[in-house]
This record gives C-alpha cells, structure tokens and sequence, in this order.
C-alpha cells in the first residue's frame, strides 16, 4: 500500500498498539534543556527510576542562560539553581551536556543538527514545542510536556495518538527578498494559528526542493505556530551534503548503509493525505506581523486587515489593542525600537549573513536597541570567521552570546512595556518578550531593514535586481 | 506524578469567551525557573490577572468573586503555543479540575491528560450554551461525568457527550499515570531497541 514519509518513519516506531488508546512510541533522540527537565527527573528520583538508554539523550543549557559575561556566575539565582540542576541530572544519569561555556553549546534545536546528532528516519523529541524543527530532516519531531520527558528519560518511550497527515505545496519560484520565514509566514497566515492543530504537515514542492537545510529549519520549526504537531521534509541531497562529516553523523560503512535507508524515505506517488493545500511562491511577499499570535500576518506592503481573520471579533480587537495598531493600518512606517535577531527558528549562520547583506555599508538607526543573538557557538564561530563580525561592527552592531534570550525573555533580555519590537523568533504572543513587550514577527531581512532605518521598511528598498 | 481521580465532577464553572488563549498566557515563562512542582497556581494567568505592581486588575475573570468552580471554560485554540506542561500544572494547582473549549491545542491536550486535568472538547453551539448558562447564572452547576463522557449543564439538562480513549480515561478514573504502563512492558522495549538503526 502506498505510504506517506510520515506513516514509514511513524509505523516503524510503533512498540505497542493499545487498543482503543495511544500508540507506545519510540523515540530514537531525546534533547532536555534547564526549564522542563527538573520536575522530570525529581520524579524518576522519587519512584527510584534508572535512565534507560543515557546514550540517546542530549541535554543543553538554553532558555534562560545570560547573553553577556557568560564566563561570570549566572546572577539569577532560580536560572542559576535550574542550570545547575541539568548539570548534575546529567552527571548523575550519565547524559551528555553542553552546559552554558562548553564550545558547543547553544539553542537546542541548533546544536542538534549542526553536530549531526538529528538524521532522517529518526524521532525525535525534547520538552519544547519548537522540536519541530528537526522535521527538515525527514524526521519525525515535535514538543513534548514534562510527565513525557520522564516517561523518555525511563523507559525511551511515550504514548502517541498518531495525528492526522496533511501536504502543503509551495511551486514556483520565490521574488526577490522572501525568504523561507516569509513563506511559514505566509502559510501560517492563510491556515491560521490553530489551523493545523491535530494534523503532522509534509512540506513539498519546489520551494522547499530548492531550499537550504537552515531555511527548511525554519519553516519546520514553526509548525507548531498553526498548531501542527510537527512538520517533515523528504531527505535529499542537500540533506546528505549537510550531514555528511558532522560530528555525530554515521561514518564510513554506517554512513552507506544509512544513505541507503535515508533515501527510501520519501512519500510514494499514491499516498494520500487527510488534507492538502497548494500555494504559488510568487504570491508571498515579505511578510510582518501585526497582532499576538503568528497566524496573524501580512505582506509587508498591506494594510492590516478590517475583517477579524477568523479569530473571532473580541480576540481580534483585544489583540489589535494591545499591539497599538487599527485596523486598515499601514504596516510599513511603524515605529520599531527594539529589533532581535536570533533564536531557534532564525539564529542560523544564513540568517547572519542575510541580516549583514543589508546593513553592510549602513548605520544602525539611532532609535533602536538591537540584539543580535546567535544559536549556538559554532554559530558565532562561523559569524567570525566569515567576516560578518566585521561588517556587524562597522554598522555599529554588536553581537552577544548563544542562548533562546528575547525570544521569550526568560533571561536579562526583555523587550520593556509597550516598546515595539521586529523579531525573528517565532511566537508574537502578549508578554512573550517580556510582560507588555509588543512584537512583530519577520524574516531577518526584514529586521534588518528596520535596524538601519529605524521603522518598518520593506527590505526590497535595499536589495539590487 | 499522583493526581486526583476523576469520575464525576460537579461545580460552577468561570468562563473566559478568549480564542486562542495561549500557555505564555497561562503561565509566563519568567514564572518557569523552578526545579519542583510547586506554588504554579499563584502565577496562573499572572500578567491578565495583575498589575505590574502585583495588585489584582479587577476586570480579570479570575478576580471577580461572583465566579468560581473546578471548570474553566475556555474559547476555541485554548492552550496553543509552548510545551510547557507548567500551563497545566498552573490550571489544576489553581483548583480547576477541568477545562472546556470547543478546540484544543495537541500539546495542552496531552499534558492536561498526563497530570489529571480533564480537557473536553465540545461543539461550538453547545459551548455557546455553557458561556449563556453562565451569564445567565453565574452560580450554574454543571456535571462532568467522566464515565458516561457527557457534560451536563444542570439547570437546563442540556447535554453532549465527549471523546477520550478508553486507555486515558482508565487512567484518570483510576489515578493511573503512564509510566506504570510503560516499566511493565520494558523487557518488549529493550527488545525493540536492538532493532533500531539509531
């Protein structure tokens, strides 16, 4: 019978089928950060639970580690206590750790692929709902809560009720600045903040054919912003020239006989799915947000819609309220005074140099504070050792140290009450920031954009045919 | 983590008409720093139910005495956004033993099951019902029967009947987590393991 991706990587993880209930899930990879690990972990205490498998499981330092003197003790004693908590959870099961100062640690969902730790066929879950990134991998991967972190730290396993399967194609060729944010935005626009809940989202097409590891990372990774349980990939070339000779990817015969696997993962012609939508890529424009959940977006050119969205009346205007902005609004020209450039969605090396493509030769706008946040070190290496640093620099921009920081403000970096942000991070949600923080979300050419002039500008002004 | 069973629930419910109330709101994430489950009800809603200079907002829901009860009843795409399982624990620290939506987010669903929060879903219309039965008396009893899976609004009789698995809903009658389930079947998982490529 003709199978999706989805259903071949689904079905060949399927321990146990209860009758009537979940399916009993394996899951190949494990990654556990400070925030949603603890309660997990004092619970296998207290049954008196070994770790089952310490191999698989990857634990990081990320979402309220400083981005400044991180050579310094942590000055916030609950984020001090919770860092040092992971370390010796870690140490006491025999989990690898890339704790805040070790050259390899970063976001979580930017270390694991970049160290090959993520590969096709794989599951893969962590206590975070953005997992759904390492979907671009042709793996199955989303967020979990923290009575499932125990159950993975226990037993390698969880209860799955295996979701509905629906295909997003994007054909055509994309203009000129739209990036592959532009494009989950864009999607998201159209299916709404909860419009894939219940569903596992393939992405086809040419637009994602053609588009790099990092840029499929980031339409993945915002699955979850239209309420998907995760989104996937096919693997192809890009994917094996992306992790062949990283660190933890297979090796010589292990790495043939992967390849050999790894390319049989892909949706057969007759497959079908629950659902489909098809877009036209010459139909997304740069996009912005203008309201308090991603699905509320818009071409960077257009007005802020009249009509509700679906959202229903009251949750609409509320929403609007809370930005500032009216309805029929122009976008471009707002006022912009914080713009944040990082984070697990656009904290990768493409999204460096595509920021450094537009500031390179300009000035920071002296109205803006910015926060240039890459996802890991490998990451700030790579910003270095490309020279982006130096052009960063010129413009007067300074870049800070690896972690989830203002994507949602756990640490120092909070957005003040009121002020306007231009983020590149995925959630737009009141408060997200920091409490009254207002955020736009956007590509990071866009922030770009807005970093050097000061206010919502559309990116295309700077970029040459 | 032992929660309380649940069979039959019966109690006021506080209505929140919001769509798309998501887990940022429910629970901060500045409020995530602890290493225990402990002390997550306080910060329920935290920056819809007070000031900055922590006095209560007095038009938040939560905060008007004329409402209370075990039910929260929530509008369409409740619980999207994060993984934190702290948005529930949040719900049921606070005293809620069950949420209703006519839509839920997958995560907050799972979650909410995990720790022995009811979610049920329920039509629009008949949500609708509830959030008038409410306005119309915010001392309105409603019985969740958890055996029968219906949601009964008591002054009226009106009733509709919700979906669960029979294998979670086994599990919150009893009080039984997944772990239990899944140590006893280590031995078909150790085995599985050798399978696997990864």
């Amino acid at each position: 019978m003709p199978s999706t991706l989805f259903d071949k990587v689904w079905d060949s993880h399927v321990v146990r089928n209860i009758k009537d209930g979940p399916d009993v899930f394996f899951i190949d990879r494990h990654f556990i950060h400070e925030v949603t690990s603890p309660v997990a972990f004092l619970s296998l205490e207290n049954r008196k639970l070994k770790v089952i498998f310490p191999e698989k499981t990857f634990a990081t330092a990320d979402h309220n580690t400083p981005t400044i003197n991180q050579h310094l003790p942590v000055k916030d004693p609950l984020s001090a206590i919770q860092l040092k908590a992971l370390e010796s959870n870690a140490k006491k099961y025999g989990i690898s750790h890339w704790g805040l100062g070790n050259p390899k640690n970063g976001i979580v969902h930017i270390i694991g692929p970049e160290n090959g730790i993520t590969q096709p066929g794989m599951t893969i879950v962590c206590g975070d709902s953005h997992t759904s990134t390492h979907g671009a991998f042709g793996a199955i991967a989303f967020g979990i809560g923290t009575s499932e972190v125990e159950m993975v730290l226990s037993s390698q396993c969880i209860m799955q009720t295996k979701p509905k399967k629906m295909r997003i194609n994007v054909n055509g060729k994309l203009g000129k600045g739209v990036t592959p944010k532009d494009v989950i935005l864009y999607i998201i626009s159209k299916l709404t903040a909860a419009g894939a809940t219940g569903y596992f989202v393939e992405y086809a097409g040419d637009v994602f054919r053609n588009m790099s590891m990092e840029g499929r990372m980031t339409v993945c990774n915002m699955s979850i912003e239209m309420g998907a349980r995760g989104g996937i990939i096919a693997p192809d070339e890009i994917t094996f020239n992306y992790l062949n000779g990283r660190e933890k990817a297979p090796k010589g015969d292990a790495w043939t006989k992967a390849l050999a696997y790894w390319k049989t993962l892909k949706t057969d012609d007759d497959a079908t799915f629950d659902i489909e939508h098809n877009y036209n890529a010459a139909d997304i424009e740069p996009m912005i947000t203008f309201g308090t959940n991603p699905g509320m977006g818009m071409g960077i050119t257009k007005h802020i819609p009249v009509g509700d969205q679906g959202s229903g009346k009251a949750s609409f205007e509320k929403s609007l309220d809370y930005m500032g902005f009216h309805k029929d609004d122009d976008m471009l020209g707002k006022k912009v005074d914080y713009v944040f450039i990082g984070s697990c969605t656009n904290g990768r090396i493409e999204d460096f140099r595509a920021f450094a493509s537009i500031v390179k030769g300009r000035k920071k706008a002296d109205n803006v504070t910015v926060w240039m946040v890459p996802g890991s070190h490998i990451v700030e290496q790579q910003i270095k050792d490309e020279g982006i640093l130096d052009i960063l620099t010129e413009a007067g921009f300074e870049l800070r140290q690896p972690g989830c920081s203002a994507c949602l403000a756990m640490n120092d970096d909070k957005v003040p009450a009121g002020k306007y942000a231009v983020s590149t991070s995925n959630r737009n949600f009141e408060g997200r920031q920091g409490p009254g923080a207002r955020t736009m979300l956007a590509s990071p050419l866009v922030a770009a954009a807005a970093a050097v002039t000061g206010v919502v500008t559309d990116p295309r002004e700077f970029i040459k045919d | 983590m032992a929660y309380d069973k649940f069979t039959v629930l019966k109690s006021t419910a506080v209505p929140m008409p919001i769509e798309n109330v998501d887990t940022d709101q429910i629970i901060p994430a500045r409020f995530l720093k602890a290493t225990e489950r402990k002390d997550f009800g306080e910060n329920l809603f935290r920056d819809w139910r007070y000031n900055p200079d922590n006095t209560p907002k007095k038009d938040f829901i939560l905060n008007n005495p004329v409402y209370s009860g075990k039910i929260l009843v929530g509008g369409k795409n409740f619980g999207s956004g994060s993984s934190r399982e702290h948005a529930a624990w949040a719900i049921y620290d606070y005293g809620f033993r069950c949420v209703v939506s006519s839509f839920f987010a997958d995560i907050f669903k799972n979650n909410s099951l995990n720790i022995g929060l009811l979610p049920v879903q329920v039509s629009a219309e008949f949500l609708d019902k509830i959030f008038k039965a409410i306005e119309a008396d915010p001392n309105a009893e409603f019985e969740v029967n958890l055996p029968d899976q219906k949601l009964i609004i008591s002054s009226t009789g009106e009733s509709e009947s919700f979906a669960i698995n029979s294998y979670k809903k086994d599990n919150m009658i009893n009080g039984y987590d997944d772990i239990d389930y899944l140590q006893a079947m280590k031995n078909e998982i150790q085995t599985f393991s050798t399978h696997s490529m990864y």
